[in-house]
């Protein structure tokens, strides 16, 4: 009897799970599914994420190619199999026609796996940034419309080296794709100009305490670089702080992003001077960022105080998911073929430039050199020290000459 | 050297840290047989209402004294509420338990946001201090400052189960429920106070782990699943077995850290599986 009553009521929470995933689909709207992490390490930068998609169709007026758009959201955990499953839930049982997401570096790998299985469905990139998504083994129906974790760090080993005169670094980063490529695109640059990368620290996602890691730092060292995100950037720059560490930082395009400077507590003299790089720069002096930035505020007033990379990324897909589907009017026949090659083909004047692809899908767009400077009201900003122009997947170098790098891991590449 | 020994300390801290979540757990388990699996839940609700309320008063110990007193009084209610009504049914508790814990993460969720939030805890303890006999070592002071307060717990509540008639009972329901009753004892007294310290602990340690590392959603789980594994190590419903299991998992959580990252997770499964194995029951646990 017990044991009935207990299947009785599995049964029913079940059916209670479906009837909120299932819902009818109208004939002529268009099925949107928006992934982001909204759990974990990572939520804060998920929920952004998302804000930058709504903001995108809220432009549009929910409306694309004369045909409505409806948004279904999934949530993943920042790791490549709560990815797959949320995209499996909102391709093969919500029936989305366009993906766009995810948010994070492996996830993405995954993600371009997963997309080759499905060639009837367009997948457009959220912010996920490792390089090889795109750059080894594309998928032919995913789309990228951010730059990726080597091309963010343009300019930035350069700055470090010659105009912040740091000779010897240790690097502190995730142990994922997204952080290998951001390593790698600094590491380019940084060892050409002379500098030497004495340790790598690669830390486990989600890791809290830092401590043996920041035991392990050697004195006889110019700076850190630190790529770490939201949560984990905190918590490192806390046990760093309370240990007694005094070098200072370079940072990875994620680690001083709003939710860092935004975060309570007190850290700002620290952080000041700190140079980073990455696809958006907040205090950009250009009226189209700036209007960028105000649209943002309004749509969201209980947002971030400024729109994050990942609201910027996600942005970016859904503004190029719109002026796609208008460039073929909504039809979304034969296996989204039209819809595929008119992305394939677009360029973008968006708040951070012209955006356009590349053979592989992937997009190749301006990349901003910062530094973290007080900014009105007591609060950090990153003020651009530099634009670099329409920065490409390999930097660009030859492609056969950045293929045979090889692919960014956790000792590739080294310079002692 | 340097970083062996600092090594070391960092798993001695994180170890009292665990020993202070995991201490409420135990005691619960061990008189009540509830796995309480809203513990963590508590544990980042204590946080959230001490970080509020240091936040606003700008006293660091009232918000310390805010977690503990907010989760103990939410775990008298659950017990008088709720579990009260369910005596005896271990799995139907449990079931209630993981209910509470993701109703709780979701209400968390909505009210204070996904952002990680920081303490600042008072100057004396904010900062580094030079190690003794050693050239020009430092390390950092609130850690210690969480060693020494575990300890003091971990003396604290030995004093109450040894030293006090409380205790006694506690003491006595774990050992026979039933012949506590009998001997004219409100046992639903006993459970209520035992629910209450043991949910009060959780918020301290949300509080005081908080104030180490940071508060963010998810840190709930993580810190349920780090009880569950202390006690399995140590054995269930000791404080005891709870202090040895803390030690041992933090300093291996910490050693992996720093000697083999990569694999870092792995040696706290496989002492898991090792405990499971060789000694069930947990070192410090006695046969059911």
């Amino acid at each position: 009897m017990m044991r009935s009553v207990r299947g009785a009521f599995l049964a029913a929470t079940m059916l209670a799970g479906l009837s909120i995933t299932a819902s009818a689909q109208a004939a002529d709207s268009i099925k949107v599914g928006g992934l982001a992490t909204l759990e974990g390490a990572f939520t804060v930068l998920g929920q952004d994420g998302l804000r930058g998609l709504e903001l995108a169709l809220k432009e549009a007026n929910y409306t694309a190619g004369g045909k409505k758009i409806e948004l279904v959201k999934g949530s993943s955990d920042a790791t490549p199999d709560s990815a797959i499953r949320a995209a499996r839930k909102l391709v093969e049982q919500d029936k989305v026609d366009i993906l766009v997401g995810p948010l994070s570096g492996d996830e993405g790998v995954a993600m371009r796996d997963f997309a080759k299985t499905h060639p009837n469905v367009t997948f457009i990139n959220g912010s996920s940034a490792a390089q090889d998504t795109t750059l080894r083994s594309p998928a032919p129906n995913f789309y990228r419309f951010n730059t990726d974790g080597v091309q963010w760090a343009a300019g930035l080993g350069d700055y470090s080296a010659k105009t912040k005169g740091y000779k010897r670094v240790v690097t502190v980063a995730e142990d994922y794709g997204f952080p290998y490529s951001q390593v790698m695109g600094f590491m380019l640059e940084f060892c050409k100009a002379g500098g030497k990368v004495a340790d790598k620290f690669w830390v486990p996602i989600g890791n809290k305490d830092f401590s043996s890691i920041i035991a392990k730092i050697p004195d006889n060292i110019d700076a850190i670089y630190v790529a770490l995100g939201g949560a984990d950037a905190t918590n490192f720059l806390t046990q760093y702080e309370q240990s007694g560490g005094d070098k200072p930082m370079i940072a990875g395009s994620i680690t001083v992003d709003q939710t860092v400077l935004g975060a309570k507590g007190k850290r700002r003299s620290y952080l000041i001077g700190t140079p980073s790089a990455g696809p958006i720069a907040d205090t950009w002096d250009d009226a189209k960022w700036k209007q960028f930035v105000a649209d943002y505020k309004k749509a969201f007033p209980d947002g971030l105080p400024s729109p994050s990379l990942f609201a910027h990324a996600y942005y970016l897909a859904g503004k190029a998911m719109v002026e796609g589907l208008n460039e073929v009017k909504g039809d979304l026949g034969d296996g989204e073929k039209k819809f595929q090659a008119a992305l394939a083909k677009l360029t973008m004047d968006t708040p951070t430039g012209k955006v356009s692809l590349d053979k592989n899908r992937q997009a190749i767009a301006d990349i901003f050199l910062t530094e973290v400077v007080e900014g009105p009201n007591n609060t950090l900003m990153n003020k651009v020290v530099k634009v670099i122009p329409q920065v490409n997947q390999t930097m660009g170098m030859d492609e056969a000459e950045f293929m045979k790098l090889g692919p960014a891991s956790r000792d590739n590449p080294e310079c002692r | 050297m340097k970083q062996f020994i600092l090594t070391t300390l960092n798993g001695l801290t994180l170890g009292a840290l665990y020993f202070l979540v995991a201490s409420g757990f135990t005691l619960v388990f061990g008189l009540m047989r509830n796995v309480n699996l809203a513990h963590g839940a508590l544990y980042l609700l204590g946080a959230y209402v001490g970080w509020t309320v240091a936040d606003k008063t700008e006293y660091w110990l009232l918000g310390v004294a805010a977690g503990f007193a907010a989760t103990a009084v939410l775990g008298l209610g659950l017990q008088l509420l709720i579990f009260r009504r369910m005596e005896g049914q271990d799995l139907r508790q449990t079931m209630v338990t993981i209910g509470i814990s993701i109703v709780l993460a979701d209400l968390m969720l909505w009210f204070w946001g996904g952002e990680t939030y920081q303490f600042s805890p008072p100057e004396v303890i904010d900062g580094s201090l030079l190690l003794p006999f050693t050239p020009n070592w430092r390390y950092p002071s609130y850690r210690i400052a969480l060693l020494v307060a575990a300890a003091a717990i971990g003396v604290g509540l030995w004093l109450f189960l040894n030293r006090t008639k409380v205790g006694m009972m506690i003491r006595a329901g774990v050992d026979d429920r039933a012949m506590l009753a009998a001997s004219g004892v409100n046992v639903q007294r006993v459970f209520a106070i035992t629910f209450m310290v043991g949910a009060g602990l959780a918020g301290f340690a949300g509080v005081v782990g908080g104030t180490a590392l940071s508060i963010a959603p998810g840190e709930d789980v993580r810190y349920l699943l780090a009880s569950l594994i202390v006690v399995i190590v140590g054995g269930l419903g000791s404080i005891t077995g709870a202090a040895v299991g803390a030690l041992i998992i933090g300093l291996a959580e910490q050693y992996g850290l720093a000697y083999s990252p990569t694999y870092g997770a792995v040696y706290t499964f496989l002492i898991l599986v090792a405990a499971l194995a060789l000694r069930p029951q947990g070192l410090m646990g006695r046969r059911a």
